[in-house]
């Protein structure tokens, strides 16, 4: 028996780092995560950024509250409606404009869409990261739909730039109550669709399962929020604690599941899809009547000191920190990511499993990563 | 032990015997090759068309009528690229690597019966040939793997290696109970044994399963998904072919339909009745076993494509478990039923 | 016995998985209903986009090549990136007597545009509008800086925007 551990103690093996660089296949987005690997066990995921900042913050220093609205589309491009909802309503209520119902149900409308195909994407390329190809063309067959509708009221069909500091820019198209009932009933059939074809899979399920687990206090102590903070049963959900638009007139459930692993994660999103199907079937018969855009001033200027407005993107909670000194330009313009912090989750979930659990996770956290480095 | 008589005849006629054995060598090999590059190509069409079916798509459509010429101007651009290399790979092996795969694959093609005038190589241990051939190109993936020089070309035939000789002990036990339904290894009297019934239906129900394990250890013989974590495109790059390109990267490429095509070949040699017709309509017909042959063929490389275009991967150690914990202990224990089928006298 | 429940179990959910792929493939081989390929340039004279949609900015002209543009250069103002330069030139106008801008040149650089709108949100005498027209790709970026206004178009005169 003596033997046998001298051996084992002789044969020496080495850690080695392994760069998936930024031009990989899985990482969605110019990333870089350095990885320190023993064999095929994961040791440590060291993430770098910085590969595609653009530097938005300063360029919204210069730009007027009115010019912000255009740069916001680019940071989180898969909820590029939400967040500049985020910064039409803080300039709103520092300013003290009410806006129309009208204006508050359409907004809500636009972004449950963006949701719905913001999650779209996610499936999509959750399948093809596992393996299953086909995921991707049946995730955007649908998300086509979605696009008409953006593209027949707004003109656009990821970067809509509709939000105006005072409502939206067009009025509602007059196709646009019908093609959304449309896409309910189209949605509610392929989503069981979906779940047969990936979700109820014994292979995708042993490969999720299990796997990337993180217990509560530790998604609260990373500071994880939004569909993977909500997987391991923290309750963060920005529509909820703090509402706005119409999310106080429509009736939802918040998705919260105590799994802890990727499953879990993937599980609250298709959940929060049919969520999102429920408010739109209970807004799009009862769109009021109203003024689409109100009344602002031509030149615009908070009032000095700090604001703050929170949204819940697809992602998580979306923060805009304004501090203004009274000028035309914000004097410091902040954007909360929610990438950045589901980002630092990564590591303490892959600790000590492997490569393609490595994958697996990336993918449930669903990171954008223009999002992160803005 | 050609039985291309026509060719030796005709040969006869204007070389001495030896002559003209070693000329008729050397024009079926050359026939052979041909068959593998084009039937390689067409692959290539079928599974990206089923593909393009598969995911609300049309595949290629446009070069050629119904697209068929896409995978020649592939060709043609695979051959005109530059051979890249790594500086510190080992060259030798890396050079040597691409033709373990592409000898192994043709060897293989040999011993297959096409129709009952139509074979290359007709030994009495055809069955354990092509098993045990394959077996000599897993050299080939670990020597692509080792010398590329690269972190992720090391892991990808690492991971190969494991999992093609695994899933050979799990093709070679099925190989062994239709050995037993059959009574020989003779690719060509397997074939007339089944004149009265196909195996799969006389078999019935270890013949099923049988059937259904050879699906799965073939695909994963062949490296395609759910087992093509060797290739895993979204997680290393390409696996063990990452630092080949042009004509070297075409060879690995071609290995595996070829492979594709053995692998569904031998199952319906074994299971579905090799070149036979269903109910015996066209046997008399001489050659006509060919069309039949590739029909049957053609159907279980569409089952295999079937399979890749649905299921997501599984994990290296997933995949090993699925075959010791799972795979062999069915095996065996279909092997003892088979034998206990024959030796009472219970098949069809 | 759990171990032959999970086999057949999990074979259950294969074949599940493979019966929806299944279904589309030979729907597709026969019918082609489901494929949602666009092809493309075969379909180029029955392509309409929809009205609202954003292609690049374009400034009305009438049959008699008139524009509406009085180099008033709020549309300048209000680009938030400088895609937009106004060249004018000053004249005196006949009828009063007093001297007024007059667009010579109204550059609008395609390639730094970001299709935000606030260009035309701004411009007081609806002078410039959307265009419908994506075929943008050019071999030279020199092609992308493009001049609104055509040669030998001139103002319509006393232009007043219609009330809303």
């Amino acid at each position: 028996m003596e033997n046998k551990e001298f051996l084992a103690d002789r044969i020496r093996t080495m850690e080695y780092h392994l760069n998936m660089g930024p031009q990989h296949p899985a990482t969605h987005g110019v990333m870089r995560m350095i990885l320190t690997l023993d064999g095929e066990e994961i040791k440590d995921v060291e993430p770098v950024l910085g590969y595609i900042h653009r530097s938005i913050e300063k360029m919204c220093e210069r730009d007027t509250y009115k010019q912000i609205i255009h740069l916001t589309d680019r940071l989180d491009y898969l909820s590029a409606h939400m967040n500049g909802e985020a910064v039409a309503l803080l300039v709103e209520k520092a300013l003290g404009i009410e806006v129309s119902d009208r204006i508050r149900v359409i907004r809500t409308m636009i972004a449950e869409l963006t949701r719905i195909a913001s999650h779209l994407l996610w499936w999509g390329v959750m399948g093809m990261d596992t393996g299953a190809l086909t995921t991707f063309m049946y995730a955007f067959r649908d998300r086509e739909m979605i696009n008409d509708i953006f593209e027949e009221t707004c003109g656009a069909r990821l970067t809509m730039n509709y939000n105006v500091i005072g409502g939206v820019r067009y009025d509602l198209h007059e196709n646009f109550q019908k093609r959304v009932k449309e896409f309910i009933k189209h949605m509610k059939k392929k989503l069981p669709e979906f779940d047969r074809l990936l979700s109820d899979n014994v292979i995708f399920r042993k490969r999720t399962e299990g796997v990337g687990y993180i217990s509560k206090e530790d998604a609260i102590a990373h500071g994880l929020n939004g569909p993977t903070g909500r997987g391991s049963g923290f309750s963060c959900d920005i529509r909820k604690i703090h509402p706005y638009s119409a999310y106080d007139m429509v009736e939802f459930d918040e998705i919260l599941l105590n799994g802890g692993d990727s499953f879990s994660r993937y599980k609250v999103r298709i959940l929060e899809m049919w969520e999102s199907l429920r408010i739109l079937e209970q807004l799009v018969d009862k769109i009021p009547e109203g003024e689409y855009r109100m009344k602002t001033k031509a030149v615009i200027k908070l009032p000095v000191g700090e604001h703050l407005q929170r949204v819940e993107t697809a992602r998580g909670d979306f923060g805009v920190y304004v501090i203004s000194d009274g000028g035309k330009t914000p004097y410091r313009l902040k954007f909360r990511s929610p990438g950045f912090a589901n980002l630092h989750g990564l590591n303490a979930m892959t600790k000590g499993e492997k490569i393609a659990d490595l994958v697996v996770n990336f993918s449930t956290i669903d990171v954008v990563v223009p999002d992160i480095d803005r | 032990m050609i039985t291309l008589t026509i060719i030796t005849d005709w040969l006869m006629k204007y070389m001495s015997a030896d002559a003209a054995f070693y000329t008729e060598l050397v024009i079926v090999a050359a026939i052979y090759l041909a068959v593998f590059a084009i039937f390689g190509l067409f692959l290539v069409w079928m599974e990206r068309r089923v593909a393009g079916f598969f995911q609300l798509r049309l595949g290629p459509n446009r070069v050629g009528p119904m697209g068929l010429l896409q995978t020649i101007a592939d060709a043609l651009k695979l051959v005109t690229k530059e051979l890249t290399g790594t500086k510190k790979a080992d060259s030798y092996l890396y050079r040597l690597a691409p033709y373990f795969v592409i000898v192994t694959a043709l060897m293989s093609m040999a011993v297959l019966p096409f129709s009952a005038e139509l074979q290359a190589f007709d030994i009495n241990i055809g069955l354990f040939f092509i098993a045990s051939v394959s077996s000599v190109g897993v050299i080939g993936i670990f020597l692509a793997g080792w010398a590329s020089n690269n972190k992720y070309s090391l892991i990808g035939g690492m991971r190969t290696g494991i999992q093609m000789i695994s899933y050979e002990l799990s093709v070679g036990m099925v190989i062994v109970t239709m050995a037993t339904l059959a009574g020989s290894l003779r690719m060509s009297e397997i074939v007339e044994l089944q004149k009265d019934g196909w195996f799969i239906f006389s078999g019935h129900i270890s013949a099923i399963i049988a059937f259904a394990l050879f699906m799965i250890a073939g695909t994963a013989e062949s490296n395609r998904t759910p087992f093509d974590l060797v290739e895993a495109e979204s997680e290393l790059g390409a696996g063990f072919h990452t630092e080949y390109s042009g004509m070297n990267f075409a060879y690995y490429f071609l290995a595996e339909f070829i492979n594709m095509f053995i692998i569904s070949a031998v199952a319906v040699v074994i299971f579905f009745g090799g070149w036979l017709s269903p109910f015996g309509i066209t046997d008399s017909i001489p050659y006509m076993g060919v069309f039949w042959f590739m029909l049957k063929t053609l159907f279980i490389i569409f089952l295999m494509m079937w399979f890749r275009w649905t299921f997501p991967r599984l994990r290296i150690d997933q995949l090993l478990t699925l075959e010791w914990k799972y795979l062999i202990p069915i095996n065996m224990v279909n092997i003892v039923l088979m034998a206990l089928l024959v030796w009472l006298g219970l098949t069809f | 016995m759990s171990y032959i429940g999970d086999v057949i179990q999990g074979t259950k959910t294969l074949l599940t998985g493979m019966n929806v792929t299944g279904k589309y493939f030979f729907k597709n081989l026969f019918t082609r209903k489901d494929v949602i390929t666009v092809e493309y340039p075969d379909n180029i004279d029955t392509l309409k986009m929809f009205d609202r949609f954003k292609g690049e900015v374009v400034m009305y002209h009438d049959e008699n090549n008139h524009h509406r543009c009085d180099a008033c250069t709020l549309c300048e103002l209000a680009c938030p990136n400088g895609s937009i330069e106004i060249i004018w030139d000053k004249e005196t106008d006949p009828e009063t007597g007093k001297s007024k801008k007059v667009l010579v040149n109204h550059i609008y650089h395609l390639e730094m545009c970001t299709m935000c709108g606030l260009c035309i949100e701004a411009c007081p005498s609806d002078a410039i509008m959307w265009g419908q027209d994506f075929h943008h790709t050019t071999t030279d970026r020199a092609n992308l800086t493009k001049s609104l206004n055509r040669p030998g178009s001139s103002v319509i005169p006393n232009y007043v925007k219609p009330k809303k």
